[in-house]
Formats: C-alpha cells, structure tokens, sequence
C-alpha cells in the first residue's frame, strides 16, 4: 500500500478548494472547543467562588475515633418525633468559620483540629476553679441523647440528635457564687489547627455567653456527641454549648474556656454586627434580623419552607425566662 | 477574495461562547439530579444562578473596553448575547427564588422586596433587564432609533451595580467575594468614564 512511488489518480486527488475548506473547518472547530471548554470551565471554576481549595480530600480527614460510640444512658425527644436530619446533613452543612466561610468548608478542612488531648478551665466567680481533662468530663456525667430541632440565623434549620449532658450540672460541681450572673465561654485560639483563624473576619478565639439562667435552663447541655458518636470536627469537637431555643451561632463550638462573671461578657457575632445579633439571640419569629425574614425556615432535606416557632418551639420550657423583657430590644 | 461569501471571519465564535455559557445550568441541572447540590440544594441553586446572571452582565459591560484599549472587535460580536445571557439566568435565579424558596407565597415575596433592601436591589435589577432583553433585537433598534435605543441600555451600567449592592447585602459577614466582583466592574465602568471624557474633550476641541 504504501509502496514508493505510487502516485495516486487524479480522481483521488481532493480539490484544493475543499482542502483548504477541511483545513478551516479543523482550525474552526478546534477553536470552538478550546473557546466553549475555556468559557465553561472559568464559570465553573467562579460558582465555587471563595470555597476553599479542593473539598475532595475531605473523605481523607475523618475525625479519629469519630465513630467510637458513647455510652447513652436515656433518650429525650425534645423535637415532637420529628424526623432527624441525616447524619450526612449534619456533618457536611456547617457554619464554622474556623475552618472557612462556605457551609461546606468546615467538613473539608477540620481534619487540622486535634480534640484530643483537651482541656476544659472552668473559673471566675465560682468556689471550686477547676480544669477538666475532656474524656474524664465524659466519662463522669450520664450521658443522655437529646433530639432538638435547631434553628440557624440564616433561616435553615435541622433536627439533630445531640449526646451530652445538662451545663447546669457541670456548672454545679464548681459552685458558682453569687456573684455569678453571667457565663462566658471561649474556643479555642490555635490558627495552626484553625486556618479560618488566619482571617479577621470575627474576633479571635470565637465567644459566646449566657445568663447564668440560661445557662442552668435544664434544656441547655454541653454537647459530645451526635447520632450516638462523638462529635465530628465540624460540629465543634470535642465538646460544645447546645442552647435549643437559640439561633444556632449561640452555640459555641470546640470550648476551651468557662467563666462565670458579674458582667455580661461580649459574643462574637454582637462584636462583628451589633444592631444584626443581639446577646440574646432567641429564635423569634417577630423579630426579623435587618436584612431578612426570620418568619419561616427550611428544613435541610425539606423544599417548603415552614413558619418558625417563637423560642424554637420551646416557648413552654423558657418563655418564663424572659417574662416582662421587651424581645425587640433584647433581640 | 478567495473566500467571500462567509458570513463572519470568525464563524466558531458565538456558538463557542453559547455553548460555554450554558455549562453552568446543565452542571447545576446535573448536581441536582445527582443530589449533589448539597444539604441545602434550592439555596445553592439560587446563589449560582445568581452568580452566573452577574458575571454575564459584568462580562457584557467588558466588550466595550476591550475593544476601545486593545482595539479588538470580536468582543462586540458576543456582547449581546453577554446581555441575554445574563437575563436568561437572571430569570432562572428569579424563578428559584419565587417557586422553589417560597412556593410562590406571593406575600411572602412582596413583604421581602418591600422590607429587605438586599431582596429590593435584586428585584431592581431583574426590573431593569427586561426591557433591555425586550428591545435586544435589531428591529427593536430599528424601531427605537439608535439614539433613543443607546439611551435605554445605558441601563446596562446601573443593572450590575445593583446586583452587587444586592450580592453584598446578602452575605452574614464575608464580602470578599462580591467585593472583588465590585471592583471589576468598578474598573470597567471607570474606562467607561474615561472613554466618555475623552470623548468629549475631542468634540469641544473640534468645536474651538
């Protein structure tokens, strides 16, 4: 076939016109892909706008011993049989700006954070000061699993089966005095295991804080746990603040620090936007935040969006704590 | 010539930028299919179909300086479709919001235009791109005359520069991002100033 010298028949030869027409239709349709692949994947590449690097790894950095299972005494449904959020709902939708800003960021990138070995100081105005080895703190409470729905500031909420235990009886074991109107709580402060921690889009460490009341509201538990398992890093490893009638950034992840004080201790997010997040922060469907509707919310896994309920839905248990107080003002 | 009766020099361009540009909706029509759009799928919908709509029309407002500094025209060729583009997912986010956020509560929606500036600056944009999507066709122009037609789609300035009012309200507390799409349109709409000073400045000279 491919013997020197054979010369093809002129029937054979193409024209140079539609030589010429193959080489332009080639050149053109290169052009056409490289341009449409070029112009797809730059959109592609913007729709994922800030988000951090790759999220692909994120199967690589699962909490060690996420899956150790912790020993649950009782279980309270405090969520009217409601159907849970999926444990994949809960552990991949996160605000947690420790690890970025993007809801998907804190399950792609909390594999930095170490939960163990932690330590947990209780003090300020309480008779017995004491620091708290975190899996000694576990093991000495009955641990109890509590389904409560909870309600975000960004109108999404979710039904989460936490495992933990009540703050108050934490909070009794080191006696507070009487002076103990306020409890303060701090994460930790480590931009090593935080990389959010490296912007200054909040104040660092993160703080939250309750009234002492609030803070022993049998309803309020320090969570170490979800869906019967430890905690994910993501979800604020190894222990965090639960406050259910609360919008969610109340509670406070990865605590390092309690203190109980006289005077009303400063949060994170009144720090950031004062007149948007008030120290309060109860789930109000009255009160709007400034720039959106709190008067319905999604359920993660719902289409149709539902009416939010005053106080989460916990009206009953701790509406009385707030009896006589104007909640636009103390929003 | 030995090529005349072509239609444009550069035949594959449109059709590339088409294609291209509606990757986008079929990616997200896709992750939707796929549940892969997250635990919140019609929130993340809605805020990439957002997105799309305003890099469209930040992109259509770009034609015009690429050609007036680096003296290219092939921008020109695609800057409608930029525009049309842009209301098409401009659309497509309006409709995510209005049917699948609230089910079409129609109080619900007139209560946040009215209340959320954040949703009345998105509402606002979607107002002004209508009749620019309207008069987009070359009878449209024909009918308006060009001065007249030049005149309404000056209303391209204004459309992006609400949609990041509208993009930065929206955000908790990270304005990163909607501020750097700020700042490229910020950019254009300055070379957009300094063309039109120029300009000026060339007819009063010519007047003297």
């Amino acid at each position: 076939m491919s013997r020197i010298g054979n010369t093809p028949s002129m029937s054979e030869i193409t024209p140079e016109k539609f030589y010429l027409q193959r080489r332009e239709f080639i050149k053109n349709s290169l052009l056409f892909a490289a341009t449409s692949t070029g112009v797809g994947s730059t959109l592609l590449w913007l729709m994922r706008g800030l988000r951090a690097k790759d999220h692909e790894k994120a199967a690589a950095t699962v909490t060690p011993d996420v899956n150790a299972a912790l020993n649950v005494t009782r279980h309270l449904d405090y969520a009217s049989g409601e159907k849970n959020t999926s444990y994949n709902g809960v552990t991949n939708y996160n605000n947690f700006y420790e690890f970025g800003t993007d809801k998907s960021d804190p399950a792609a990138n909390a594999g930095t954070l170490k939960p163990r070995p932690w330590q947990v100081t209780i003090e300020g105005e309480v008779a017995r000061p004491q620091v708290f080895e975190i899996d000694e703190l576990i093991k000495s409470f009955p641990l109890e699993e509590r389904v409560y729905r909870m309600r975000c500031v960004e109108a999404w909420s979710m039904v989460i089966p936490w495992v933990g235990f009540p703050l108050g009886d934490l909070l009794k074991r080191v006696e507070p005095t009487s002076r103990a109107k306020y409890v303060a709580f701090k994460s930790l402060l480590d931009p090593q295991q935080m990389p959010g921690q490296r912007t200054d889009l909040l104040q660092w460490p993160y703080v939250e804080g309750l009234r002492i009341d609030e803070a022993m509201h049998p309803l309020t538990i320090m969570a170490v746990g979800l869906y019967g398992k430890r905690l994910p890093n993501q979800d604020g490893a190894p222990i965090r603040l639960v406050v259910p009638w609360k919008y969610g950034f109340k509670g406070i992840k990865s605590i390092v620090n309690i203190r109980l004080m006289e005077e009303q201790p400063p949060t994170s997010w009144n720090i950031a936007a004062p007149d948007e997040y008030g120290f309060y922060a109860n789930v109000n469907p009255a009160v709007d935040h400034p720039r959106w509707s709190q008067a319905t919310e999604r359920r993660i896994g719902e289409y149709h969006r539902r009416p939010t309920l005053p106080f989460n839905g916990y009206s009953d248990q701790v509406s009385g704590l707030y009896a006589g107080m104007d909640l636009r003002r103390f929003f | 010539m030995a090529m005349s009766g072509r239609k444009s020099p550069i035949p594959w361009l449109k059709p590339a930028v088409l294609t291209g540009s509606l990757v986008p909706i079929a990616a997200i029509l896709l992750r939707a299919w796929r549940d892969e759009l997250g635990p919140d799928p019609i929130a993340q919908a809605l805020n990439q179909l957002g997105l799309i709509a305003l890099i469209f029309l930040i992109a259509a407002l770009g034609c015009t300086p690429l050609k007036t500094i680096f003296g290219w025209t092939w921008p020109m060729r695609i800057r409608r479709m930029l525009g049309l583009l842009a209301f098409f997912y401009a659309v497509l986010h309006v409709i995510t919001y209005t049917v699948l956020d609230q089910g079409l509560d129609w109080h619900a929606i007139l209560d946040d235009i009215v209340k959320r500036k954040f949703i009345f600056f998105g509402f606002s944009t979607f107002v002004l791109l209508i009749p620019l999507a309207a008069t987009s066709t070359n009878s449209a122009l024909r009918r308006l005359g060009y001065v007249r037609w030049k005149q309404l789609h000056r209303l391209a300035y204004l459309a992006p520069a609400l949609a990041v009012l509208h993009f930065i309200w929206r955000v908790k507390l990270d304005v990163r991002e909607p501020v750097a799409y700020g700042l490229v349109l910020a950019a254009l709409l300055s070379a957009r100033l300094a063309d039109y000073m120029r300009d000026r400045k060339t007819l009063l000279t010519r007047e003297i």
